[in-house]
């Protein structure tokens, strides 16, 4: 079986469940056909660089996936046929990646990121080192 | 010889060919920013001296990000 990295967009204006809902038929879909899905990850509600078709956002997910031909192809055509998929792209990859991927990882950074203003990332300055002497 | 030509710049390695560079990824999309210039086109590897190698992963990252619109094609 081949590993494969799978992204679509979907829809702005559906809810979270429901893209979870519709992450959950895509696995259905790969196990039925003798693949699994090593990880599913939710990127949450992104600005598009661009629109498309009228969207403004939409709504990331990533697939990692161990799964022969068939079931991608299988797959690739329920998302052209489903209505809330907006894109979606598989890749062929040599190793899937292990724990969360960069998106996810850079978001975590971003909400650790102190309050403009706000407090000293590593705690208060402490005390004054004494006066050195000069003369 | 550095005194006899004043502006002699240091050749720049590539960003990508050392032991601890990042991994060129497509989802990688801060990563892949510092490499289009403000009008979303690719920056040719003679000014960014990236290696010609790493250049045709990064060319084929960024159309990747491209595609799912995670960077934008033109920026108008």
């Amino acid at each position: 079986m081949a590993l494969y990295e799978h992204v679509f967009v979907a829809r702005q204006d559906i809810s979270a469940s429901q893209v979870e809902s519709i992450t959950a038929d895509f696995s259905k879909v790969i196990e039925e056909n003798g693949g699994k899905v090593a990880k599913n990850e939710y990127w949450g509600l992104k600005n598009l660089a661009y629109k498309i078709k009228k969207n403004r956002k939409g709504h990331y997910v990533l697939l990692n996936i161990d799964a022969p031909h068939a079931a991608i192809t299988e797959m690739e055509r329920q998302c052209r046929l489903h209505e809330d998929v907006m894109r979606f792209m598989t890749i062929r990859v040599d190793e899937l990646e292990e724990g969360q991927s960069i998106v996810l990882r850079s978001k975590a950074d971003r909400d650790r990121r102190p309050v403009r203003g706000g407090e000293r990332p590593g705690g208060p300055r402490g005390e004054r080192p004494p006066r050195k002497e000069y003369n | 010889m550095a005194a006899s030509r004043p502006f002699f710049r240091r050749r720049k390695t590539c960003p990508f060919s050392s032991d601890n560079s990042p991994k060129i990824d497509y989802k990688d999309v801060k990563l892949l920013q510092k490499y289009v210039s403000e009008r979303g086109k690719i920056v040719p590897s003679r000014i960014t001296a990236v290696s010609a190698k790493k250049q045709r992963e990064l060319a084929k990252a960024i159309k990747r990000a491209r595609n799912i619109a995670l960077l934008p094609f033109i920026i108008q």
